[in-house]
């Protein structure tokens, strides 16, 4: 039952950002993916949706190298993740579900840690970290400590900050987790405009209000792929959360 | 500057600060030693007597044979806690950031672990400071000596706490860990009596806390504050930490390790 439609228009190789072949991982006894297989353009906002439980967090682990695969490839601009995987790591960005930011340190701090962390020093990190906090209007606020910004705040500075590295593939892990309605729509916004600008773009999620009609929509359950393609030819103009609820609600169990 | 040393200043001015900032952490690991010394050795001195073994070369009062063993007890509880914070979500959020780094694995781990370890010395440099202002005599000559004697004990065994925390996938508390590495440890090895004490009551019990790494963390810092070197304290600490750092890289190895355990990453 995988819907297959056509949504990269005549990309080559050098098109793709993301690429994941054939990917499987298995816990013990227990399949969490099961041959995964997609690949997100350049410039392209992909919303990888799947109810809890459905390999999203296995497939992020796997695409972070906190795990290595054993079946399967995992490309990132090219690179692959088995065989170069810091060629790979330095091209991607990455936002965890799990805050990441060192609370008691200052905005400034944060961003120059990370950018260390990717070999970055220097005049060279205060220009790409001054850079990251002009785009989200908050150049006054470096001084700041973490932990005195809202959750809105805190997540778009995570985001900036793991652009720092300038990355072709961002990956978001739920990112919009435990935000108010009006930081959920203004980061889902920001994100778009970020695939907009030539950015490859995973976007995790369970919501499925923050896919749009144009983004590639990619449907996992239970460690396999039903759906891949232009979100609206998908849904073929039913809502999204019917055509969700009818894919995963997989007799005789009912997905939540 | 290489991409590893800048990642290996920032990890270490990271850590620096969040001591800096936590301050709790601070007092709590200073007072644990402190109150062993105040009041475990006032209780303890009539009640051990000791005789000159190597390196003190006259009658040492009990509180003056404990210092280096409270010394480790520093390096011990700061090295489990650094690396088992990992475990908790908190942590472990940090740790996927810093793993995420294109630099080699290895490295990252060897600079988290060099970090833990800088604050364990700053740590133990204050306790020694107060020590000495509580009257416990020491020579100022082996101040010198002992600060690389802190970093390869604080190294040796914030390398076992990053086994234990690629190990452990869910604590929950730290009470297994005080129960089950902490406690024998510390109790089986020649930080609160001397080993010939120990094979008097029981020689396997003796030849155990010979045989323990900590009680060579011990000797090695022993040694060194009198200017001493204890070269098999040296070489046994090495070799443990050689051992430990290719036991935690194999638990971070993404094929291996993590990977093995029944489970998606906690936030699945």
């Amino acid at each position: 039952m995988t819907i297959k439609t056509a949504h990269q228009g005549g990309a080559g190789i050098a098109g793709i950002g993301l690429s994941v072949e054939q990917l499987s991982h298995a816990y013990g006894a227990r399949q969490a993916l099961d041959g995964v297989t997609f690949s997100v353009a350049r410039g392209t906002f992909c919303a990888l949706l799947g109810p809890n439980g459905a390999g999203k967090s296995t497939l992020f682990a796997l695409l972070t190298r906190l795990y290595a695969s054993r079946a399967g490839v995992i490309r990132v601009a090219g690179h692959d993740m088995a065989a170069t995987p810091r060629a790979a790591l330095a091209r991607i960005g990455v936002v965890f579900q799990q805050p990441t930011l060192d609370l008691d340190l200052s905005v400034w701090r944060n961003l120059l840690y990370f950018a260390a962390l990717h070999g970055i020093a220097g005049k060279d990190a205060a220009r790409r970290s001054e850079a990251a906090l002009q785009r989200l209007g908050m150049a006054q606020r470096a001084k700041e400590r973490v932990r005195d910004l809202n959750g809105g705040h805190r997540r778009r500075l995570e985001i900036a900050r793991a652009l720092i590295h300038a990355p072709d593939v961002l990956l978001l892990d739920e990112p919009t987790v435990g935000l108010d309605a009006a930081a959920r729509a203004s980061i889902t916004d920001h994100v778009h405009d970020l695939a907009a600008s030539g950015l490859s773009v995973l976007w995790a999620t369970h919501l499925t209000d923050e896919v749009r009609a144009k983004d590639q929509l990619v449907v996992l359950h239970q460690g396999r792929i039903l759906a891949d393609g232009v979100m609206d030819e998908v849904t073929a103009g039913r809502p999204l959360r019917d055509v969700f609820l009818t894919m995963t609600a997989n007799p005789p169990t009912v997905a939540p | 500057m290489t991409a590893g040393l800048i990642a290996l200043w920032a990890i270490l001015h990271r850590e620096a600060l969040r001591f800096v900032l936590q301050r709790g952490r601070f007092f709590a690991a200073l007072v644990r030693p402190l109150v062993w010394l105040v009041v475990f050795a006032a209780g303890f001195r009539a009640a051990l007597g000791l005789s000159i073994i190597p390196p003190y070369q006259t009658y040492i009062t009990y509180d003056v044979y404990i210092v280096p063993g409270l010394l480790g007890m520093i390096l011990l509880f700061n090295g489990m806690q650094a690396s088992l914070s990992l475990v908790y979500d908190r942590e472990m959020g940090s740790m996927r950031l810093l793993l995420t780094s294109p630099l080699p694995r290895w490295w990252l781990l060897t600079c988290k672990l060099i970090a833990s370890t800088a604050v364990s010395i700053l740590q133990a440099i204050a306790f020694l400071v107060i020590a000495r202002l509580w009257g416990v005599k020491l020579p100022w000559s082996g101040l010198a000596f002992v600060l690389p004697a802190l970093f390869f004990g604080g190294m040796m065994l914030g390398a076992l706490g990053l086994v234990l925390s690629s190990l452990i996938r869910q604590l929950e508390n730290f009470a297994g860990v005080m129960n089950f590495v902490i406690f024998p440890l510390f109790f089986l090895s020649s930080a609160l009596y001397p080993l010939w004490k120990m094979a008097e009551a029981s020689p396997v019990l003796a030849r155990i806390c010979a045989l323990n790494p900590f009680t060579q963390v011990v000797e090695l810092i022993r040694f060194a504050l009198y200017g001493a070197l204890n070269t098999a304290a040296l070489g046994w600490t090495v070799l443990a930490t050689g051992v430990f750092m290719a036991a935690a890289l194999w638990g971070y190895d993404p094929a291996r390790g993590m990977a093995q355990r029944k489970g998606p990453p906690a936030d699945a």
